[in-house]
């Protein structure tokens, strides 16, 4: 169980990496960091100099068994608090935030699968901490990853995916939306019932499903695997959208 | 990305909940005061605002508005809502 009590705490920001053009990691060190379940995020808030105070949720990237707290954040144009996470912060900076946050949407590698993982765009996050955790645990639990993205350069943790995707029972698919690369052959279009029938596991083998997106993309996800003949109590959601940049 | 719906949902409120309730909330079932519908906190969707506003996703009825003052939170639920906490 979380803590009862939730405190706000200061993190250090240790290294910013970039993922992709609008993204970046922020490894934090948090003192105090009671532990978290992969899948849980945590509120970050900015306060002005003149009292002003922003907050909004991002995900946790990392593994429960990192040493260090990641976040990946995609910056929004016209983000209030985005921009200036993947802008202005570097090494030694110092950010508030409260966490861990959740318990819905969360997986533990004893709850065991299959999986089935569906992310749009930087929905990726939180899932890819479920990824890392079965990995780190050398769980072969039967896990489908489905990354839908707009293209190729797009894609979170790329490398990292295609490195994990050589172990035991993970598949990893992609779909590009716009640009698919050259060459391609794999799913080249939104997803729809045929791309999530393709990548399985069928609705008999009862997985537990987990969804994260932009919220017309979760809608759409939960809508078609609904009508798969999933279980919608196996169907967890996390949405995101402008108004949580 | 214009089609996208202003909403979100109840994930987002789960910081907020265990301040106000010193419990993680977020997979508690909240029953609809109006349909009757009982549904996680998470699944319900979760409007930002001025305020913030948590609706059943099924009939849109009101499950909790909350509304951050300088010194205090102000906070109106409806229906049925089940807390669980660890017991000191």
């Amino acid at each position: 169980m979380a803590p009862a009590r939730i405190a706000w705490r200061l993190a250090a920001v240790k290294d910013v990496l970039v993922e992709t053009p609008r993204a970046k990691t922020l490894v934090l060190d948090v003192p105090g960091w009671p532990g978290h379940v992969a899948g849980q995020h945590v509120d970050v808030r900015l306060t002005a100099e003149d009292g002003y105070q922003a907050q909004r949720s991002y995900s946790i990237a990392s593994a429960p068994e990192n040493e260090k707290l990641a976040l990946t954040v995609e910056r929004l144009e016209d983000g209030e608090v985005s921009p200036y996470l993947t802008d202005e912060l570097g090494p030694g900076d110092e950010l508030e935030l409260r966490g861990p946050i959740g318990g819905y949407f969360a997986w533990r590698s004893e709850d065991g699968g299959p999986l089935l993982l569906v992310a749009g765009g930087s929905g990726l996050v939180p899932l890819m901490a479920m990824v890392r955790h079965r990995a780190a645990n050398s769980s072969t639990v039967d896990t489908r990853l489905l990354v839908s993205a707009r293209s190729s350069e797009e894609v979170l943790y790329r490398d990292e995916l295609a490195r994990l995707a050589a172990g035991d029972g993970l598949a990893v698919h992609q779909t590009f939306t716009r640009e698919p690369p050259a060459g391609w052959s794999g799913f080249a279009r939104r997803v729809d019932a045929d791309v999530l029938g393709q990548v399985g596991p069928a609705p008999s083998q009862r997985p537990r499903i987990f969804i994260c997106g932009p919220t017309a993309f979760v809608e759409r996800a939960a809508d078609l695997l609904v009508g798969l003949g999933h279980d919608t109590a196996a169907i967890h959601l996390e949405r995101f959208g402008p108004t949580g940049g | 990305m214009s089609e996208d719906p202003r909403w979100l949902d109840g994930n987002a409120l789960g910081g907020l909940l265990q301040e106000l309730f010193g419990a993680e909330m977020t997979g508690a079932p909240h029953t609809c005061q109006s349909c009757g519908t009982e549904s996680p906190v998470a699944a319900h969707r979760l409007y930002l605002g001025a305020g913030t506003v948590l609706r059943c996703p099924v009939c849109d009825q009101i499950a909790l508005v909350a509304v951050a003052l300088r010194d205090r939170h102000m906070v109106h639920l409806t229906g049925a809502w089940r807390i669980e906490m660890p017991r000191v």
